[in-house]
C-alpha cells in the first residue's frame, strides 16, 4: 500500500506528546483532519490517493480544463458592474460571473473534477447532499454525462422552498431521496449521505459539495474551486492593471469563497471578506453566522467552527438561503479567520433579500440568495470606500431557483 | 480489571442514556447485567449520529429532547458503578468529549468508576491526545476494526487498542440485520493476526442464533439496536424487557458448552 498517514506497524503519537496538528495531511493550522467512522477511512485513503495521481496527472488536468470549458462554459466573464458603482457612489464594483455557468453555478467545477475521479477508481455510483439543490443539480449533470448512477439527499424543508431544483435532479435521472431528520436541511443530508456512503463504500463515491468533511475534501474541493480566483486574478490585472482592493463572496461551507479568495491569499493587500447568514436575528438557532456564535468543534469529519451548545450538541441553523444554512464552515476558512487573513461578517435574511432585487434593478442580474449575502455586504461598505478601490464580488449562483422564496418574501409594486 | 471475557461469548450491551430518561437507564443497565450482559456501553447521545440507523436514531432524538448531557451520563455511570462491578464503557461521538475537554472528561470518567472509552468518528491517526488522557487516567482505548481496514491500519487500530478491539461485522450503520454476514468472520481473523486482546463483534446482532454464531469466532457480541427497540416498544417495563430479552439471548452459551475463556 502507497499510504503513507500511517508509519507502519507503528501508532501516531502513542506513549508520548500527541503528534497533534501535523499527524495527518488536510490540517490547516489546527483545523481540518479527518474524524469519520473506520469504515470510511479506507475510503478517504484511496480517495486521497487517487486525487494525488490525478492533479500530478497532465492528461487529468487537461480534459478537466476541456470540459470546464466546452462544457460548464469557462471562463465566465468579470464584468464592470456600471449602474450599480455609480448607485453605491463608492469603489469600482466588478462581478465575477459564475452564475452564468451551466446548471448556474460554480458547483459545477467541483463535480466535473471529481467525477473525472470516479471515473478513474471504477466507480459507478455517486452519491451526493444538497441544500439549496445547486449542488444536487451539478451533480445530477456530470452523472448524466458520466452514465453514473445517482443518489442526491436532500432536507424535506429544503425541498419545499428549492422546488425547482428537485425537478431538474429529477429529469437528469437522478433520484433524490426524502431526509426527514433533525433540521431537514443541509446537515441533515450530509448525515444520510455518509449512512449512505458508510454502508456502500466500496462502491460508491461521495461527491461532497463543499470544502467541508474528512481530508481530502477541503483540499480538493477548493483545488477544483480556485479556478475562480485564477480567472478573476488575470482579469482585473487586465482590466485595471492593479489587484482588487476587496474581494467578497458567500460562505455557507464555504466553496466559492475560497475559489476566489486562494489565489489571492499571497497579495496580502487584497482584504478577503466572506459573508455568512446573519439569517433573522442573533440566538443561537435563528443564523448560521459560524464566527458571530460558533466554537471549534467536530462535525460530519472535520474540525471547525461549529454552532454548538455548552454540552456540544450541534445548534440549530436558519437562513433565507438553504446553501448558507449549515452549522459548520470548511476548516480552511477557519484557519483565514483565526490568522486574521480574511474576515467574516454575516448579513441577515432582509439584508441579503433586498440586496438581491438591487443587483437585478440595476445590472439585470438576478443573484442566487446565496450570493445575495455578499452583493449585501458590498452595500454596507461601498460609502466607506475611495471611489479609486475596486471591489470583486463573486456571484456564485443565479436566482431562478429562488423565486418562489422571493415572491414569498418581497412586495413588489404591479 | 472488570473488562473481562471470560464467557464464550459474553456480552456487550449498549443503551443509549437518557432514553428515554437517565432514571429508566440506570434501571435498565443494571437489570442487564443481572440479565447476564458483562460489559455495558453506556451511549451517549448526540444530535448528528452518522454511524448510527434509524433504532439508534430516535433513541437519541428522544434522549436529547429533554437535554441529556455527557456530565448527566458520568454521575449516571457513577450510580452503576456504586451497584455493580460490570465492564462500563462510554460510547460517544467526539464532539460532546471535546466540548468538555478530553482531559476533564478523563478525569471524571475514571471518577466515575468507567472502564473505557469508545468514540466513533474518532480513528487511531487523530487520537493522539485522546490516548495519551486516557492512558493517564487508566481507562481502555476501544477502536472500531472494519471489514474495509486494511492489514496496515488493522495493525494500528491493534497497537492503539486496549481492553478489545470492537470489530464492525459489516460496512454500515448500527442497526438489526437478519444474517449475520461473512465479513465478520473474516475480519475477525484478520485483527487476531494482530492482537491478542479480546475481539468483540458487533453491528447487527440481535438473535441468540446470531449470538451463538460469533460465540465461535470472537470473544463477545455487542448488541445495540435490538435492546435499544426493545426499550423503545415497552415503555414503563423498559428494565424488566430488558433483562427478559437478554435472558434468551445468553441462554445459548450454557447450550454451547463454552470453554475457551479469555481474559
Amino acid at each position: 500500500m502507497a499510504t503513507a498517514t500511517i508509519p507502519k506497524g507503528k501508532t501516531p503519537a502513542r506513549g508520548k506528546k500527541p503528534a497533534g496538528s501535523t499527524a495527518v495531511p488536510g490540517r490547516f493550522g489546527v483545523y481540518g483532519g479527518r474524524y469519520v467512522p473506520e469504515t470510511l477511512m479506507a475510503a478517504l485513503e484511496e480517495l486521497e490517493r487517487e486525487y494525488e495521481r490525478a492533479r500530478r496527472d497532465h492528461s487529468f488536468q487537461q480534459r478537466l480544463g476541456e470540459l470546464l470549458r466546452q462544457y460548464a462554459g469557462r471562463p465566465t466573464p468579470l464584468f464592470f458592474a456600471r449602474r450599480l458603482t455609480e448607485k453605491l457612489g463608492g469603489p469600482k464594483i466588478y462581478l465575477k460571473r459564475e452564475d452564468l455557468l451551466h446548471t448556474g453555478a460554480h458547483k459545477i467545477n467541483n463535480c466535473l473534477g471529481q467525477a473525472l475521479l470516479v471515473e478513474r477508481m471504477g466507480k459507478h455510483r455517486v452519491i451526493a447532499e444538497t441544500g439549496a439543490g445547486q449542488h444536487g443539480v451539478a451533480t445530477a449533470t456530470v452523472c448524466a454525462l458520466f452514465g453514473f448512477e445517482c443518489v442526491v439527499y436532500m432536507g424535506t424543508e429544503d425541498m419545499r422552498r428549492q422546488e425547482l431544483n428537485v425537478f431538474r435532479m429529477r429529469l437528469l435521472g437522478a433520484e433524490v431521496r426524502r431526509v426527514d431528520s433533525g433540521s431537514r436541511t443541509l446537515k441533515d443530508a450530509i448525515n444520510e449521505a455518509m449512512r449512505d456512503w458508510v454502508t456502500n463504500v466500496r462502491t460508491t463515491h461521495y461527491l461532497l459539495g463543499s470544502v467541508l468533511g474528512a481530508h481530502p475534501y477541503p483540499t480538493m474541493v477548493r483545488d477544483f474551486q480556485m479556478v475562480i480566483g485564477r480567472e478573476a486574478r488575470a482579469q482585473i490585472l487586465k482590466a485595471e492593471g492593479k489587484l482588487p482592493t476587496a474581494i467578497i463572496a458567500c460562505v455557507g461551507g464555504g466553496s466559492n469563497s475560497i475559489g476566489i479568495f486562494h489565489e489571492f491569499i499571497n497579495d496580502r493587500k487584497v482584504q478577503l471578506t466572506g459573508v455568512e447568514a446573519g439569517g433573522r436575528g442573533e440566538r443561537l438557532g435563528e443564523h448560521a453566522a459560524r464566527f458571530r456564535g460558533g466554537s471549534p468543534g467536530v462535525l460530519q469529519g472535520t474540525y471547525s467552527y461549529v454552532l454548538q451548545d455548552e454540552a456540544g450538541q450541534i445548534a440549530a441553523t436558519h437562513s433565507v438561503s438553504a446553501g448558507l444554512d449549515y452549522p459548520s464552515i470548511g476548516p480552511e476558512h477557519a484557519w483565514l479567520n483565526d490568522t486574521g487573513r480574511a474576515e467574516y461578517v454575516p448579513a441577515s435574511d432582509s439584508e441579503a433579500l433586498e440586496a438581491c432585487t438591487l443587483l437585478a434593478r440595476s445590472e439585470g442580474i438576478i443573484p442566487a440568495l446565496e450570493s445575495a449575502h455578499a452583493v449585501a455586504e458590498l452595500v454596507k461598505r461601498a460609502p466607506k470606500m475611495k471611489k479609486s478601490d475596486i471591489v470583486i464580488v463573486n456571484v456564485s449562483g443565479r436566482g431562478d431557483k429562488d423565486v418562489g422564496i422571493l415572491r414569498e418574501n418581497l412586495k413588489l409594486q404591479d | 480489571m472488570p473488562l473481562s471475557f471470560t464467557k464464550r461469548p459474553s456480552l456487550v450491551a449498549y443503551v443509549t442514556c437518557g432514553d428515554p430518561d437517565l432514571a429508566t437507564t440506570r434501571d435498565v443497565v443494571l437489570a442487564a447485567i443481572e440479565g447476564g450482559a458483562d460489559v455495558i456501553e453506556l451511549g451517549v447521545p448526540f444530535s448528528d449520529p452518522v454511524a448510527d440507523g434509524p433504532v439508534i436514531q430516535r433513541a437519541s432524538e428522544r434522549a436529547l429532547k429533554h437535554g441529556t448531557t455527557l456530565d448527566q451520563v458520568l454521575k449516571l455511570s457513577a450510580e452503576v458503578r456504586k451497584r455493580s462491578q460490570a465492564g462500563l464503557i462510554i460510547f460517544s461521538y467526539l464532539n460532546p468529549i471535546m466540548r468538555m475537554g478530553i482531559s476533564r472528561f478523563c478525569a471524571a470518567a475514571s471518577e466515575a468508576g468507567i472502564d473505557g472509552a469508545l468514540i466513533t468518528d474518532l480513528p487511531v491517526e487523530e487520537a493522539g491526545d485522546h490516548l495519551h488522557e486516557m492512558r493517564k487516567r487508566n481507562l481502555a482505548s476501544v477502536f472500531l476494526a472494519a471489514p474495509t481496514s486494511t492489514d496496515q491500519r488493522l495493525q494500528c487500530i491493534a497497537n492503539a487498542s486496549t481492553g478489545f478491539v470492537y470489530a464492525v461485522s459489516r460496512t454500515g450503520v448500527t442497526g438489526v440485520r437478519k444474517q449475520l454476514p461473512k465479513d465478520a468472520r473474516d475480519l475477525v481473523r484478520r485483527i487476531r493476526s494482530h492482537t491478542k486482546l479480546p475481539v468483540a463483534v458487533g453491528f447487527g446482532i440481535s438473535t441468540p442464533e446470531q449470538f451463538a454464531a460469533v460465540g465461535e469466532f470472537a470473544d463477545a457480541a455487542v448488541v445495540g439496536s435490538a435492546i435499544v427497540e426493545t426499550i423503545e416498544r415497552n415503555p414503563g417495563k423498559e428494565p424488566e424487557a430488558v433483562a427478559e430479552f437478554i435472558r434468551q439471548l445468553t441462554a445459548v452459551r450454557s447450550q454451547l458448552s463454552a470453554g475457551s475463556a479469555k481474559g
